[in-house]
């Protein structure tokens, strides 16, 4: 694989996904070169493999320009560590104290060695994801040393993890100077349910039903990437009509999330006209969405080896494209007309394109911020390589961008259901997966309407799964939330906080 | 400009509220002390505080979906409220993480009596295939039962808002349980 104008020895195990075993050392140069390149770090996670007669071992997903590069290094038995990486990429941070909270794997040199998803639940000497980890459960009292801000006037507003919202649990500390926004220190973990235990000895078919469950809202996304990696490991093939109703059931995920979201948007700058006319148009997605594949949310429709139903009445669903794009295009007319909302929607929670790249933001609000990188666009795996997505991006980074690129991508997606529903071929909606003969890996990633999707897996001898690791894109835009509200006053972060729509469930894990 | 395209718009949407569904008292776990009575004093209005206990966030769009048009909740008379100081019942998804365990049970002892519990989900209510698959492990307590009491079990993964609205009302309906 060429990064940076140098072969590095990684095998392609799918359309523009590489794979590859190396010494830390050199996982470290090849850091480097991804960075001199202009790609990302878009996740890491660690492995006991002392079952496999090694020791511990780390890994890395880069986003190189020749696609999706999976790295990984085997570590010592004996107090295992790696060279921090968050000096290369400072994403990294988080999930590198989130890999020691799990697995005991410390990241040498790290600056911020404190706790992540570990609050008091399990004892710190303690690693719920090594194999020999038993469950005892503790109480602790999570002391957790946030970052004091001091000076004259400077308080603080404890937040949650119990908002006063419909939302998930997290906590935000804010240090203030009278309303305006001085540091936000957010406390993530709360919805630690121990996920990717449970997947261990699972069987492939219902760790798909899981990995759908990450994070409720990308249900889609999560199991197809779940799926397309089980597939890669097992070396199996998937009928073509479902690739295409994979898309499909994407697109359709995209769109109601974009069109909930949109009315939200209304909503937190006080126009109730906006939430109650976008939320009227997804409760009728989501009917239709249930009336022709028997579920609200498309919830288990992506199953290893295709999809669980075919698309019967396409004739209903292609009107209803056509009624929504005028609906969106008339609400569209009148939030570009509605002075209160695009005063406060800009310049509001901005993070500009230079930071963006610095800090590694993706998905949407990365496309918002002039982070021009979709999945489906440059990296397309079957159907998307035949459909030509036209990526939404914008410079300005701010509540106004990410609305701009939600309403484009709406109109984006709408297109694409109509082209899937012209295109589709006719054809069996499901293979049976190849038998698994001894330990089997792979990886998937999927353009989720937040930002892709990672799933990455090892299955074992025995056909069962060994280790799953599934990664939000919330992870790395978690932290440009902190440093996007910066400098704005405290009732504009309702606002700045749904315009990037980050997941809890994901991160949480 | 503006003003005359939201009204334009408001009078060809017309009105998409549709009559609220039935309460399923078959959702019903227990039956409270003086249940009617107070249901007397209450009135027809409700009021609700949502507490994520550690859910996935799929039972939360079915919630958003509930303050939607299409529901008229607060027609009914069921209103979502900012604090469990000022509300009557709690609306609760889960599994229980042990992370939240202790700001589930302070939210409980902050709403004052009488309160129902509404358990919502397959992983609230423990039932099911994804019940079992999120019951308790070193990361969770399991079902929202396992930690405070729960009147009303709406189980779905997730329910929809007909769903989720027949089990508020049945919290609070004063007819026993059958």
């Amino acid at each position: 694989m060429q990064i940076n104008a140098q072969e590095w020895n990684l095998n392609l195990i799918a359309p523009h996904i590489w794979r590859g075993q190396m010494e830390i050392g050199q996982l470290l140069a090849l850091a480097h070169a991804v960075k001199e390149e202009g790609g990302q770090l878009q996740a890491l996670w660690g492995s006991d493999d002392r079952h496999l007669n090694s020791g511990y071992a780390i890994h890395v997903a880069f986003h190189a320009a020749a696609g999706l590069a999976w790295v990984s290094a085997a570590l010592a038995a004996e107090a295992p560590s790696y060279p921090d990486l968050a000096q290369i990429f400072p994403q990294a941070d988080r999930m590198q104290r989130a890999t020691f909270d799990l697995l005991g794997i410390k990241a040498d040199g790290a600056v911020d060695e404190r706790k992540w998803l570990r609050h008091g639940a399990w004892a710190a000497d303690t690693y719920p994801l090594r194999k020999d980890f038993v469950s005892a459960p503790v109480r602790e009292l999570d002391a957790y040393p946030f970052i004091q801000v001091e000076g004259d006037g400077v308080h603080e507003i404890p937040v949650g993890p119990i908002h006063a919202g419909t939302i998930e649990p997290g906590h935000f500390r804010f240090s203030i100077i009278g309303d305006r926004v001085l540091r936000l220190e957010q406390r993530l973990g709360y919805t630690h349910k121990g996920s990717e235990k449970r997947f261990e000895g699972m069987d492939l078919n219902t760790g798909a039903r899981l990995a759908g469950r990450i994070s409720g809202d990308a249900h889609s996304a999560y199991a197809w990437a779940y799926c397309s990696a089980v597939e890669t490991a097992t070396g199996s093939t998937v009928p073509p009509r479902a690739e295409w109703l994979r898309a499909l059931f994407l697109e359709i995920e995209r769109i109601a999330n974009h069109l909930g979201d949109l009315g939200y948007l209304g909503n937190d700058v006080a126009l109730a006209f906006g939430f109650m006319q976008f939320w009227r148009l997804k409760e009728d997605w989501l009917r239709l969405t249930a009336r022709l594949f028997g579920h609200r949310y498309l919830f288990d429709r992506i199953v290893p080896g295709g999809v669980s139903v075919d698309l019967t009445d396409s004739a209903a669903l292609q009107a209803e494209t056509d009624r929504l794009e005028a609906e969106v295009q008339s609400l569209k007319a009148i939030y570009d007309e509605q002075a209160v909302l695009q005063d406060r929607f800009a310049n509001t929670g901005t993070c500009k394109p230079e930071l963006a790249a610095r800090l590694g933001l993706t998905g949407l609000p990365g496309r918002a911020s002039g982070q021009a990188w979709d999945v489906r666009a440059q990296f397309p795996q079957a159907p998307y390589d035949k459909l030509e997505v036209n990526m939404a991006t914008h410079r300005k980074g701010d509540v106004f961008a990410r609305s701009e690129v939600r309403f484009a991508e709406v109109y984006e997606s709408l297109r694409l259901i109509r082209e899937i529903v012209r295109q589709i071929p006719s054809g069996a909606l499901h293979n049976d997966l190849a038998p698994v003969a001894g330990g089997v890996e792979g990886i998937a990633w999927v353009e989720s309407w937040r930002g892709p999707v990672i799933v990455a897996l090892r299955i074992g001898a025995d056909g069962r799964l060994d280790r799953v690791h599934a990664h939000d894109p919330s992870w790395q835009n978690w932290p440009l939330l902190e440093i996007g509200i910066i400098g704005n006053i405290v009732p504009d972060f309702p606002l700045i906080n749904k315009s990037f729509n980050l997941s809890y469930s994901g991160q949480d894990l | 400009m503006a003003t005359h395209l939201i009204l334009k718009k408001i009078f060809n949407t017309g009105i998409v509220s549709e009559p609220a569904p039935e309460a399923d008292l078959s959702l019903r776990l227990r039956e409270q002390e003086l249940h009617a009575d107070i249901l007397k004093v209450f009135g027809q209005a409700v009021s609700i505080r949502h507490v994520d206990a550690g859910s996935c966030n799929g039972c939360e769009l079915e919630i958003h979906a509930l303050g939607g048009p299409h529901y008229n909740i607060e027609g009914i008379g069921v209103k979502f409220a900012a604090s469990p100081r000022h509300v009557d019942v709690l609306l609760v998804t889960g599994p229980v993480t042990r992370n939240l365990e202790t700001a589930l049970k302070r939210t409980y002892d902050a709403t004052p009596e009488p309160k129902w519990v509404v358990a919502m989900g397959d992983c609230g209510c423990g039932c099911g295939d994804i019940g079992a698959m999120f019951g308790e492990n070193y990361a969770t307590c399991g079902k929202i039962s396992s930690v405070i009491p729960v009147d009303v079990e709406v189980p779905g993964c997730p329910p929809t808002p007909t769903a989720l609205l027949q089990g508020i009302l049945a919290a609070v309906s004063q007819s026993k349980m059958a």
